[in-house]
């Protein structure tokens, strides 16, 4: 059987994930080409639209992640990212999007080799969930 | 805090007018708004009225529903103006005051927000079919209904289905509220609910009244709105399932036509600049070559699931249910229904409901250090 390979798009913290991920490259470890990074100045910053804009141009999950708690570079934008993530959690799943299509996690800079697996982990699970009805909506 | 306002042969808009001619005749009140007949028309229409004869234009029971009048509101509270304006508004109108005052659109500072039992309301299409099979006067006519615990109307009529499906059709949220369920009491009782009503409506001299003149009216209460949760959670389930999936939903909407309406009549979408106005939607030609052929053919306008979800999920913390939305709808999509089983559940998850109360945050607007981990991961 064909593997399904899925489209992520994560919006990560410019201060540690996206930190990460480059401590990641410079270390020549891998993680999966599934994953579309957008770097963001803060998880504070992303505004549920663009989530929803992703999974409506055929994402199959978005991730964002940020700083872990009391570490955010603006004090407090990853406690208000969480609360956006929980209210998107609690919507989109009434329209058929698997829960574990909408993520959030902390991912501190010096964190490299974490990174790499929790994207490895991410994209295994979203291969088995499959891609969204949203490709089937022609258009939308 | 409770009194008695007198009642004459039920006559409930009479009463209700005349607790608003005493509220106006204070040094420190100088206006009310309320629903005003509109001269040589059977449309009611919000109003502002400065002078006591003009009180008798007032009629606070219609079933007529043509805006959320929260929106006007602010713009008469936008600014202080050294005196009082009492607002006789529906319910739902006064809990979209509240939000609106949290999202500082508008204060309340100078406003003392009167409120009564509301008994629901039409759609603007089948008001005008209402008014105009009706002999009397429509709000008149409405009120029998109501009290005769008979709410079949001509012509297969029924109210709103945002109204039917409301649990919260009593003032809780007023300074000053009216139960004007208690028609077969010869009084109304008047409740001050806030320190503000307090202050004000001692100053009317109304006759002290103890809870036995709000029995009967809990009686009716209570009966309406099992009614309402009946209806309400059919409604939830049939919308849950009618967009269970990306496809359905798409199907749902699959008449809009993004004229915008519904966020236009919302009360709760106070953007003044709204991103779906912006040049952020002005998409280049080419794009919409690469969207089409990307998937072999594309629906115009665009955007139509994404306008939706968005408004989604930045009003429904705050949704009152108004039903405004669907009122202004051009082609009857379903979107009060879709709007309020969301906002139900968005509400629910943060322990919100929107209107309540002045004190509460709005959910999206605070947060605590430690809370939803469930949501990490």
């Amino acid at each position: 059987m064909e593997i399904y390979e899925p489209t992520i798009v994560a919006f990560v913290c410019n201060w540690c994930t996206y930190t990460a991920a480059d401590l990641a490259g410079t270390s020549r470890l891998e993680y999966p080409k599934n994953i579309r990074l957008i770097r963001v100045m803060c998880t504070g910053m992303v505004d549920p639209q663009y989530v929803i804009k992703a999974l409506l141009e055929g994402a199959d999950a978005v991730l964002v992640s940020g700083c872990h708690p009391g570490d955010c570079h603006y004090i407090n934008g990853n406690f208000k990212a969480r609360r956006r993530m929980k209210l998107l959690q609690e919507i989109l799943p009434r329209f058929g999007f698997d829960r574990n299509r909408l993520r959030l996690t902390w991912i501190g800079a010096s964190d490299g080799i974490r990174f790499v697996e929790i994207m490895h982990n991410i994209t295994r699970q979203v291969r088995e969930l499959g891609p969204t009805g949203m490709r089937n909506v022609v258009g939308f | 805090m409770i009194r008695k306002l007198p009642l004459e042969k039920g006559n409930v808009p009479g009463a209700v007018r005349n607790l608003l001619r005493l509220l106006l005749a204070l040094d420190d009140v100088d206006a009310v708004m309320a629903p005003l007949r509109t001269p040589g028309a059977r449309m009611i229409m919000p109003g502002m009225v400065s002078d006591p004869e003009r009180i008798e234009a007032i009629d606070p029971v219609s079933p007529c529903f043509p805006l959320n009048a929260a929106q006007l509101l602010s713009k008469l509270a936008r600014k202080p103006t050294g005196a009082f304006l009492v607002a006789c508004l529906r319910p739902c109108e006064i809990r979209a005051a509240i939000e609106r005052a949290k999202l500082h659109q508008g204060s309340l500072e100078e406003v003392i927000l009167v409120g009564m039992d509301c008994g629901g309301a039409f759609s603007n299409r089948d008001y005008q079919t209402f008014s105009g099979t009706v002999s009397g006067d429509p709000a008149e006519a409405f009120c029998q209904a109501i009290q005769a615990d008979e709410l079949r109307f001509p012509e297969g009529l029924s109210l709103a289905s945002a109204c039917q499906a409301c649990t919260a059709f009593t003032p809780d949220a007023a300074d000053i509220a009216l139960g004007t369920f208690a028609w077969e009491s010869g009084f109304l009782p008047v409740e001050a609910r806030t320190e503000k009503g307090r202050r004000f409506l001692e100053r009317l001299h109304l006759e002290n009244a103890g809870m036995e003149v709000c029995e009967k009216r809990n009686v009716v209460v209570s009966d309406i709105r099992d009614r309402r949760i009946a209806f309400r959670d059919a409604m939830f389930e049939k919308t849950r399932a009618a967009v269970d999936s990306p496809e359905k939903l798409a199907a749902y909407f699959s008449n809009c036509v993004l004229c915008t309406n519904c966020r236009v009549a919302c009360p709760i979408c106070y953007c003044r600049e709204c991103v779906f106005m912006t040049d952020v939607f002005d998409h280049e030609p080419l794009q919409y070559r690469n969207w089409s052929r990307k998937s072999g053919a594309i629906r115009l306008p665009r955007d139509v699931l994404f306008f939706h979800l968005t408004r989604l999920v930045h009003m429904s913390t705050g949704c009152v249910g108004c039903g405004q939305c669907s009122n202004a709808c051009p082609n009857d999509i379903g979107v009060t229904e879709l709007f309020c089983t969301i906002a139900a559940g968005s509400q629910q998850a943060f322990g919100y409901f929107s209107g309540r109360s002045i004190d509460e945050p709005p959910p999206m607007t605070v947060f605590e250090t430690s809370e939803f981990p469930e949501v990490v991961g």
